[in-house]
């Protein structure tokens, strides 16, 4: 075995932890921030079963953030959504949104999720300028 | 270059429903068919699937009462009003397959409400009512790509992912006659 004088190898340990480091910076450098313009795009793909401002398929999103999940008046829950007690805002949202049925077993919502944690973070950014938009204040 | 002056729609589907017949498992086209008791056969059914089937089910009936708003407008004109009824008549196949097949499995079909919420005061034109479908059927494949990996019953995924593919070209011809490109990506998400 090739013995490395002690003295080198913490240079090439030190060397390491920096590359680690730069490496660790470009991701995060390299994240944007989310983008509710993205989000919108996002959204479409919600569209077969939810609008802002009415319920549909699935019920309405105006309003969404604070609120108690199972909770909109005159939509019909699943059960498993009905005991979820779960109040939405945007980490409880990441989380249901990365795998509904995984989150809320038995939910109506039959969807294998958005895997992608920006694409995630631009949806919730869009439902949240959304939920301010004149579309929803009129719906309030 | 309007697409109403090429069979090519008819022709893809064609191709298409002869395709997928010719290489979907025999559980799949006996969905597909309308054989349900053979589909039946092929195995014990999940409960989740089940609820996916109704959620689907729920989807398309949706879409039934839109295409209805849409070819009462009177903003439809032939030959768009045809192809409304034709987009519509495909979600009528689908839902009749989707209620039959969840019945099959032992489920209980959802119905269709008594009355849907849609946008009407912002359909004014006969590009706002395309555009409204558009949304819909994008919303749809979308719906149906995110559903196909969820099943227990593999055969259910070929054959919920025959219905995501009538409704991608749906979509791609809506955008086409909304003077958009039909086909806006390599690939649907």
């Amino acid at each position: 075995m090739t013995r490395v004088p002690r003295r080198a190898a913490a240079w090439h340990a030190a060397g390491g932890a920096l590359l680690i480091l730069a490496a660790a910076v470009g991701v995060f450098a390299a994240a944007p921030p989310p983008s509710a313009a993205r989000g919108e795009a996002i959204y479409a793909r919600c569209a077969a079963c939810h609008a802002l401002a009415y319920n549909r398929v699935g019920p309405k999103h105006c309003g969404l953030f604070g609120r108690v999940s199972g909770s909109v008046p005159g939509f019909d829950y699943s059960s498993a959504m009905k005991n979820a007690h779960i109040v939405w805002n945007a980490q409880t949202l990441d989380r249901f949104l990365a795998s509904p049925l995984k989150t809320v077993p038995g939910t109506a919502m039959t969807y294998d999720g958005v895997l992608d944690p920006g694409e995630r973070a631009d949806l919730i950014a869009y439902l949240q300028q959304a939920g301010r938009s004149p579309e929803c204040n009129a719906a309030r | 270059m309007s697409f109403f002056k090429t069979p090519t729609l008819a022709l893809a589907r064609r191709y298409f429903l002869g395709r997928s017949s010719l290489v979907l498992s025999a559980p799949a086209v006996a969905l597909l068919a309308g054989n349900h008791a053979l589909a039946a056969a092929a195995g014990a059914a999940d409960p989740k699937d089940v609820q996916i089937l109704n959620t689907a089910l729920g989807a398309e009936l949706e879409a039934i009462a839109a295409y209805q708003l849409g070819a009462e407008s009177k903003l439809l004109q032939k030959p768009v009003l045809d192809l409304a009824l034709t987009f519509q008549g495909h979600h009528k196949e689908h839902a009749d397959l989707l209620a039959k097949t969840v019945e099959k499995l032992g489920g209980k079909a959802v119905a269709a409400k008594p009355s849907y919420d849609f946008p009407t005061s912002s359909l004014k034109t006969q590009a706002d009512v395309l555009r409204f479908a558009a949304k819909l059927e994008q919303g749809a494949v979308s719906a149906y790509l995110g559903a196909v990996p969820l099943f227990a019953n593999r055969d259910l995924s070929k054959a919920a992912a025959s219905i995501l593919g009538d409704e991608a070209m749906h979509w791609a011809v809506l955008r086409n006659a909304l003077g958009e490109a039909p086909v806006p990506s390599a690939f649907v998400a």
